[in-house]
């Protein structure tokens, strides 16, 4: 039997001080059945990258509200490369400009970025169809 | 021998973490991977760290683990939080206390869901020590769910059980289940900061003179995990059982004890699957079904007769 379930690690990387936000979406995705895995404020993006190695996590969601997205997201992303783990999806949610996402998405360093005002449920639905063929859910 | 095992045994911790997935998730070759880590396995000391929800498991584990590495141990940790028994989701916070150990690369962290089992261990926990086993660790710990009074799974599963209580206020040790109490090798008392915390300790105290273990009576430390107080002596007295397990054979005991269940469980697992291979391919069980919903039929004869039709009775 296939017991697939998504996993995901929230992370809140560089210096901001809360994670509300990052708690709400921690919710809503165990609330869809996905497991998260929670790590927390201040992550380094060697700590991200590791836990993500360590956790066999099959998406690494960023919450980042510090307006540092530009540096943070492209050294995870590396990182989680020189792992092997370039096929980890990478999500970013917070107050990212459109030109900042549009270059990052480019670069292919985030794979999906979420703005506020974005729904929780299109975070889901996202997560879901990218998984679909080999997860149950 | 499968790729991912073979990278294991070298040390990958990605395979660690690969390996671990697939048997949680009951891939079809799970039972030939576990053969394969098997031999590998038996040298690892297993700790389990149970006790309320917020009793503070997770930071005595991350104060634990400084002690550890101190003495040039390596360490794998599982740490399991509860499923949601209507989503199938999890929230595995555990991580949370211990990411100062994140780089550590003598430590391997592992959080799981309990995935619908119920013991305070998941499903799969006994199979992810087999793994971290053999990938070398010298200690792995595990952290229970904080269910509070049916961590009965992790008594089979460690070989050290570290009950962790909290000053009680009103309430009073002996109004814990009485489980709870059987299952401990040593008592923490964590939180020792706030008040009450003597009282709790003279009651665990006072059960343990009615209980009068000659063997082994399990010590009672005093710990406040937030200002990493308690520490030396708890790791002090993890050791002294672990010494006091292997000098008095018990090691072997409840290493016997443990594999006499999964060899028992094995084999019930092979007979149940084989028997009921051969039940669907013969018999329409529905029909039968049917007939003891009706009262035409008893579920106890109906039994019997299946195995009958296929010669197992
Ligand atoms: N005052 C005080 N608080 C503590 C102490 N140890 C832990 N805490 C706090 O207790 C809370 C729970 O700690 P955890 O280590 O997460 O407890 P846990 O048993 O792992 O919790 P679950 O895994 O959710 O069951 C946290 O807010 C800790 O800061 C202590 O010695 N004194
Ligand atoms: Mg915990």
């Amino acid at each position: 039997m296939d017991r697939r379930k998504i996993r995901v690690l929230v992370a809140k990387p560089g210096l901001d001080g809360h994670d509300r936000g990052a708690r709400v979406v921690a919710r809503a995705l165990r609330d869809a059945g996905m497991e998260i895995v929670y790590t927390g404020l201040h992550q380094t993006a060697e700590q991200i990258a590791e836990t993500a190695l360590q956790e066999d996590v099959d998406v690494v969601g960023l919450s980042i509200l510090s307006g540092a997205h530009l540096t943070l997201v492209p050294r995870i992303k590396a990182l989680l490369r020189e792992k092997g783990l370039g096929d980890i999806l990478v999500v970013v949610g917070g107050i990212i400009p459109e030109e900042d996402a549009a270059e990052l998405l480019k670069r292919g360093d985030a794979d999906r970025i979420f703005i506020p005002g974005d729904s929780l449920d299109s975070i889901i639905e996202y997560l879901r169809g990218s998984f679909s063929s080999n997860h149950t859910l | 021998m499968d790729q991912l095992v073979k990278e294991l045994l070298q040390g990958n911790r990605r395979a660690a973490a690969r390996l671990i997935s697939n048997i949680e998730n009951d891939v079809p070759e799970k039972r030939a991977l576990l053969q394969e880590v098997f031999p590998h396995t038996g040298n690892a000391y297993v700790i389990g760290i149970t006790g309320a929800p917020g009793s503070g498991k997770s930071s005595l584990v991350d104060c634990l683990l400084k002690k550890i590495r101190r003495d040039g141990l390596t360490v794998g940790i599982i740490a399991v939080d509860p499923t949601s028994p209507f989503s199938g989701g999890a929230i595995l916070g555990d991580r949370i206390r211990m990411q100062d150990h994140a780089l550590d690369e003598g430590i391997f962290i592992r959080s799981m869901g309990t995935r619908g089992s119920l013991g305070g261990l998941s499903r799969s926990t006994r199979e992810a020590i087999q793994v971290l086993d053999a990938f070398g660790k010298d200690i792995i710990l595990v952290e229970t769910v904080g269910v509070g009074q049916s961590e009965v799974d992790i008594v089979k599963t460690a070989d050290t059980t570290v009950v962790v209580l909290t000053p009680a206020g009103g309430d009073s040790v002996q109004t814990l289940k009485a489980g709870i109490m059987e299952i401990a090798d040593i008592f923490v008392v964590n939180k020792a900061d706030l008040s009450g915390a003597e009282r709790t300790i003279t009651e665990i105290n006072i059960m343990l003179d009615m209980k009068n273990e000659t063997q082994w009576r399990p010590p009672v430390v005093r710990t406040i995990s937030v200002q990493n107080e308690g520490m030396d002596e708890l790791w002090q007295e993890l050791r002294n059982h672990k010494h006091f397990m292997k000098e008095s054979e018990k090691l072997l005991e409840v290493r016997k004890e443990r594999v006499r269940r999964e060899l028992t469980e094995q084999v019930e697992y092979l007979v149940k699957n084989k028997i009921w291979e051969q039940v669907r391919e013969g018999i329409e069980i529905e029909t039968l079904v049917d007939r003891i919903v009706h009262r035409r039929l008893d579920p106890y004869s109906a039994a019997a007769e299946l195995l009958e039709e296929i010669d197992f009775l």
